[in-house]
């Protein structure tokens, strides 16, 4: 029997779910491998069937959201959270940081009480177990197809914990940083792109996260070195990993 | 400096297509996206004529001249390393057959390159990894039949110390060894082969004054370096300082990012994955870059080995300037300044290793 696959929408704006479904040959051999069971961005849809593999896209956002991953979680063998919003929460976590009551909302809309938010958005793994997290705004797709071939094999998958500066290297791009005082966030941030950023000759803006060795203290001072405020400094981490990276700076003191 | 001939800048397009029609590809130095890097190569007017490299500790930026040289620059962006060991590269792949698996080998099948104005700190380098590469068939694939044409180096940049690196500025071992002046180049040849490349060429003899010119310098180069390295095989000195407070210190600016070790020419570590196809009927084995910086490096036998920053620059550092020695009988070093200008932190290799072995650090 082949394998049942799932994958999953939450708070989020689809680019991991186009990612997959922009593997062109390599996705449609990965179909002949596995039963699609639900996938509504492709066509099928069970949201309640039990699945081997559910992929899921997006943060916890909402209090239906909440109950909801805990259901897939419960019918699934193997999860995997895919991109920013399901492993740090998204852009969306910016909200986190700001005051609890949120005056936002008021300010955003009319009638904020029809508006079922949860006072934070929340990676997957803060909620349920998580087998495997695939970092990245949207996720590679060459390692979500290489992490997806490997699961199916039987084997198991890690993405690396290293920096983009060992793949901007590999890949032989110009450092922005040293040659043209790009602030790139590249020496700490996950490994995964291929250096995509600095590929085009702008600095890396951090969607995969911090890396395992992250020194977020030094690349600050590095930044203010090359005449950044701190507001612009504090900015440049306050993106789409943003509640990721200040997970690390609290850890740090 | 015997026979030394002179090669006119108006003739470098005479050597170079003569070379490409010996046969090989030719790679020198090229401006692409604000940095200066070997690439390939097909006429002399691609060379960054008028420029001038800045390197200095996390800084790289280039400027226009008043001299229109082709080499008044120092070490390119990366050394030769990636055109013989390949920063990434499939080794074999495994495909299923009825009765089992077959093994496909992945032998590159490139035409050989001739290197021009390979600076004496990459041949140095080469020349290591060489001795660590010996029995490795991907590199020698691309190593083998390569030809250098050398630059002797007469512009060193603030971040070089291969003087005291004893390996430059002036190249050691090459088939043909260029020193540019304002209107050519003093050229030597350094083996038959590439005697017999520039034969058909007719070059005129190099006269006195410009063979003193080349040598004088040469010499200037070398003198105006004012980094530097202790000499020698540090490996007890460096071990004797194993708890020394200046590990931490460092670990403080140090980011962790290995592009010391990555733009390094002589580094030579290398991690390899396993790609599984879509179909699920065959994997590649492929090899990578690797740096003592990373996670997996020091990940042995299911722990980390050098779970923190100061652990893994010190690994970096002992190893290259000591145990290297023991290893491989020469320092990991050759003095090319490259992970000095390429760390985003500039931490300086030679001001570290100076004040761990409490030596004043050089005169700058
Ligand atoms: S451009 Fe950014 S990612 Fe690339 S080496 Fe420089 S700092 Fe690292
Ligand atoms: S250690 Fe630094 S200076 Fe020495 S060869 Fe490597 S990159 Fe060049
Ligand atoms: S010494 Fe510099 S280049 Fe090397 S890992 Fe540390 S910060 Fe990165």
């Amino acid at each position: 029997m082949k394998p049942r696959l799932g994958v999953y929408k939450f708070t989020s704006c689809d680019g991991c779910q186009l990612a997959l479904l922009n593997q062109g040959a390599d996705l449609l051999a990965l179909l002949d491998r596995v039963e699609l069971v639900h996938f509504p961005e492709a066509g099928p849809s069970a949201p309640e069937a039990a699945v081997d593999l559910a992929l899921i896209e997006g943060s916890i956002s909402t209090p239906e959201e909440a109950e909801r991953i805990r259901g897939i979680r419960a019918r699934a063998g193997h999860l995997v959270a895919l991109g920013a919003c399901a492993t740090a929460g998204g852009i969306q976590a910016l909200r986190n940081a700001t005051e609890a009551g949120s005056a936002w909302r008021a300010a955003l809309y009319p009638q904020p009480e029809f508006i079922a938010t949860a006072e934070r958005s929340l990676p997957v793994s803060a909620l349920v177990p998580v087998d495997l997290e695939l970092f990245g705004c949207p996720v590679d797709g060459r390692q979500l197809m290489a992490a997806l071939n490997t699961v199916l094999a039987g084997g198991r998958y890690r993405p690396s914990g290293d920096s983009v500066c060992g793949e901007c290297k590999q890949a032989g791009h110009a450092c922005v940083l040293v040659s043209r005082g790009e602030p790139c966030l590249g020496p700490v941030t996950r490994a995964g792109c291929g250096a995509l950023c600095p590929g085009q000759g702008r600095g890396c803006y951090g969607c995969f996260g911090p890396s395992a060795q992250a020194n977020l203290a030094s690349l600050k001072a590095v930044f203010a070195g090359l005449g950044l405020s701190d507001a612009e400094i504090g900015r440049r981490f306050a993106f789409i990993t943003a509640e990721a990276f200040r997970a690390l700076e609290q850890k740090h003191g | 400096m015997t026979h030394a001939l002179f090669l006119p800048h108006a003739r470098l397009d005479d050597l170079i297509r003569q070379v490409q029609s010996a046969g090989y590809r030719v790679i020198g130095p090229k401006l692409e996206a604000g940095v200066i890097h070997y690439a390939e190569l097909n006429v002399a007017a691609e060379l960054p004529w008028g420029w001038q490299a800045e390197q200095t500790p996390g800084r790289y930026r280039l400027h226009r001249s008043q001299q229109t040289l082709a080499f008044a620059w120092a070490a390119p962006a990366q050394g030769l390393k990636p055109w013989f060991f390949a920063p990434v590269e499939p080794l074999w792949r495994l495909r299923r057959t009825p009765d089992g698996f077959g093994l496909e080998p992945c032998l590159p099948d490139a035409k050989p390159i001739a290197v021009l104005g390979a600076r004496a700190c990459d041949l140095a380098a080469v020349a290591r990894q060489d001795r660590i590469l010996e029995h490795d068939p991907h590199y020698q694939a691309r190593r083998q039949d390569a030809l250098f044409i050398a630059l002797h180096c007469t512009h060193p940049a603030a971040s070089c110390f291969c003087t005291s690196a004893g390996t430059g500025p002036r190249a050691s071992r090459f088939d043909l060894g260029l020193t540019e002046l304002d209107t050519g180049f003093v050229l030597e040849v350094g083996s038959p082969r590439g005697g017999k490349l520039i034969e058909p060429l007719a070059l005129a003899g190099a006269t006195a004054d410009q063979i003193q010119a080349a040598q004088t310098a040469v010499a200037a180069a070398a003198a105006q370096q004012t980094r530097r390295l202790p000499a020698g095989d540090l490996a007890g000195r460096l071990a004797a300082c194993i708890d020394h407070p200046r590990w931490d210190a460092v670990a403080q600016r140090c980011l962790a990012c290995g592009n010391c070790t990555q733009a390094c020419p002589t580094c030579f570590c290398h991690a390899r994955r396993e790609t599984a196809s879509a179909d699920g009927q065959s994997a590649e084995h492929s090899r990578h870059w690797d740096s003592c910086f990373g996670e997996l490096h020091g990940h042995l036998a299911g722990f980390q080995v050098r779970p923190q920053t100061a652990q893994r620059y010190r690994q970096w550092l002992t190893h290259k300037l000591g145990n290297w020695w023991a290893q491989f009988g020469a320092s990991g070093c050759v003095g090319c300044g490259r992970c000095l200008t390429w760390c985003p932190a500039g931490i300086d290799l030679t001001e570290e290793v100076a004040a761990v072995l409490g030596e004043a650090p050089c005169g700058r």
